[in-house]
């Protein structure tokens, strides 16, 4: 599903931010990724969803190598990784459905097929109410799960996710916590960056710990291990 | 692209003007204020050019026959004439023409000369127009060389002031209108850009999500070209209620000296035409020239 192999990135500004990472993520599996702040985890996230190109390795996500990708095919490769930000990433003049409905406009679905899709995911995430709201007219955690919900109308077989609910207050992180539970239950990889020890000590399920470039712990059911 | 795509993204471009209302209003009336002046200063220098041709084209050589000369011989003369270089037509003015165009060109007190007609004191002429009026002077100067000719008049010295007079009106006005179009094609794409620059952020979410760099342009393009286009309405409208107006008045005035202005029509449709071709243009591609920088993430 999701294959590292010896991968490294170094910025052109001379921090080496990578220093040869190797990982399998099966599919259907749930990844917290941790680790102290600089340790790489970002980049790590970002070259998941080709944010951040890889100075040497591969990574291979759905069969396609990051590393290799051209350009012009950069769009087709995220739209099978469905993103969900720290600061949500809506965009602002758009209400809560075009905003999800974007992500299927990108793939020139019919409006029929959209309108189905972008209610049915709205319903799950709970905001079927809000669909006409724009983004500011949202809680942080509404807009969370606008970002979310984004993210998944597409049914992309992989979901990454940085930090999700760093910007959010401890209950609303909690539901949020749910729908990726939910989604998860339902077939869908999860790879989640965060430094939300309760929540990753509580929702138990595999950790890799990521510390100057290199992964220093893998465990199946891990904790957070740090004590921030 | 399918055609729903297509239909999605000028919704999308008009939904998207809507929203940004401040925006567009600022791009709608950077467009209009520069179109606005664009036009008029157009308006004015066809009209200096169509007014300076009429002019020039006005000039004639006047060679008064000497009064010994014999009618019978008057066709030969004129063929001397008319086989001058640069001379275009030549017709020939009996003495009593002339006196009749004279009394008709001084209106009422022209009918003091009326007496005149039993002893005309003009001569016999022939009227000589050039190929172009700058050539008046050189003709002028082969004319009078002629036995027959007695004086020649073409107004010296007037002609050739006149002629610098149009040519620096000319000149002024195309270098006026150039420096328009360019400044207004650096206003209108900049204040253009200022709109698409405030949405850097919202391109870098679109790529996040997947989209092309062709699907985010789309909405741009189609954007800048109606703000461009809807900032050529009003200067439209000014230019063809004003023009028709200024026309009917100057044409009253004007018409006593021959001279009148460029038609509305076809003048006011060219100019409609060329303000909603430099709107769209300049809209296009000051719009598109701004999403570029963004699209590269």
């Amino acid at each position: 599903m999701i294959e590292m192999i010896d991968v490294w990135k170094t910025y052109p500004n001379g921090v080496m931010a990578l220093n040869g990472i190797d990982v399998y993520i099966e599919k259907g599996e749930f990844v917290y990724v941790v680790g102290p702040s600089g340790a790489g985890k970002s980049t790590f996230i970002k070259c998941m969803y080709r944010e951040e190109k890889p100075t040497q390795g591969s990574i291979i996500i759905n069969g396609t190598n990051l590393a290799k990708v051209k350009e012009r095919q950069i769009p087709k490769v995220r739209r099978k990784i469905g993103v969900v930000f720290q600061d949500f990433k809506l965009l602002p003049r758009l209400t809560v459905y075009e905003n999800v409905a974007f992500a299927l406009e990108v793939i020139e679905e019919s409006p029929k097929v959209i309108r189905e899709r972008v209610m049915e995911v709205l319903d799950l995430v709970k905001l079927k109410n809000k669909a006409r709201m724009f983004p500011d007219e949202l809680s942080g955690g509404e807009q969370q799960r606008v970002s979310i919900a984004r993210s998944i109308v597409n049914h992309p077989p992989v979901i990454i996710a940085d930090e999700p609910t760093g910007n959010l207050d401890p209950e609303t992180a909690w539901e949020i916590m749910d729908i990726f539970k939910e989604i998860n239950a339902r077939g869908t990889t999860v790879v989640m960056a965060t430094h939300n020890k309760e929540i990753v000590n509580t929702i138990t399920k595999r950790v890799i710990a990521i510390e100057g470039g290199r992964i220093v712990r893998d465990e199946a059911k891990g904790d957070y291990g740090y004590e921030d | 692209m399918k055609i729903r795509t297509l239909k999605r993204h000028v919704v999308e471009a008009f939904k998207s003007m809507g929203r940004n209302g401040w925006m567009s209003f600022a791009s709608i009336s950077a467009v209009t204020v520069t179109l606005l002046l664009v036009s008029v200063f157009l308006a004015i220098l066809l009209n200096i050019n169509y007014i300076a041709s009429q002019i020039e084209d006005d000039v004639q050589i006047r060679a008064y026959i000497e009064r010994t000369e014999k009618p019978e011989n008057y066709k030969d003369y004129q063929q001397d004439l008319e086989k001058l270089d640069k001379v275009k037509t030549v017709e020939y003015q009996s003495k009593e023409e002339g006196l009749d165009e004279l009394i008709e060109s001084l209106g009422d007190e022209g009918e003091a000369f009326s007496s005149l007609k039993n002893e005309n004191p003009l001569r016999d002429a022939f009227i000589i127009y050039t190929d172009k009026p700058q050539d008046t002077a050189a003709v002028a100067k082969e004319v009078e060389k002629f036995k027959f000719v007695n004086k020649v008049e073409y107004g010296k010295g007037t002609v050739e002031k006149l002629f610098k007079v149009t040519d620096v009106a000319r000149n002024v006005g195309i270098v006026l209108v150039l420096g328009l179009v360019f400044t207004a094609m650096f206003l209108i794409s900049n204040t253009i850009k200022l709109t698409i620059v405030t949405r850097r952020r919202e391109i870098e979410i679109m790529k996040l999500v997947g989209a092309t760099n062709g699907f985010i342009r789309w909405p741009f393009f189609i954007e800048g070209f109606a703000l461009g286009v809807s900032g050529a309405v009003l200067p439209i409208v000014v230019i063809a209620v004003g023009y028709q107006a200024i026309f009917d008045i100057a044409n009253q005035k004007l018409g006593t000296v021959f001279i009148e202005l460029l038609p509305v029509t076809p003048l006011i449709p060219q100019l409609s035409l060329l303000m909603l071709l430099i709107g769209g243009v300049i809209g296009v591609w000051g719009s598109l020239t701004s999403v570029r920088k963004f699209l590269k993430i």
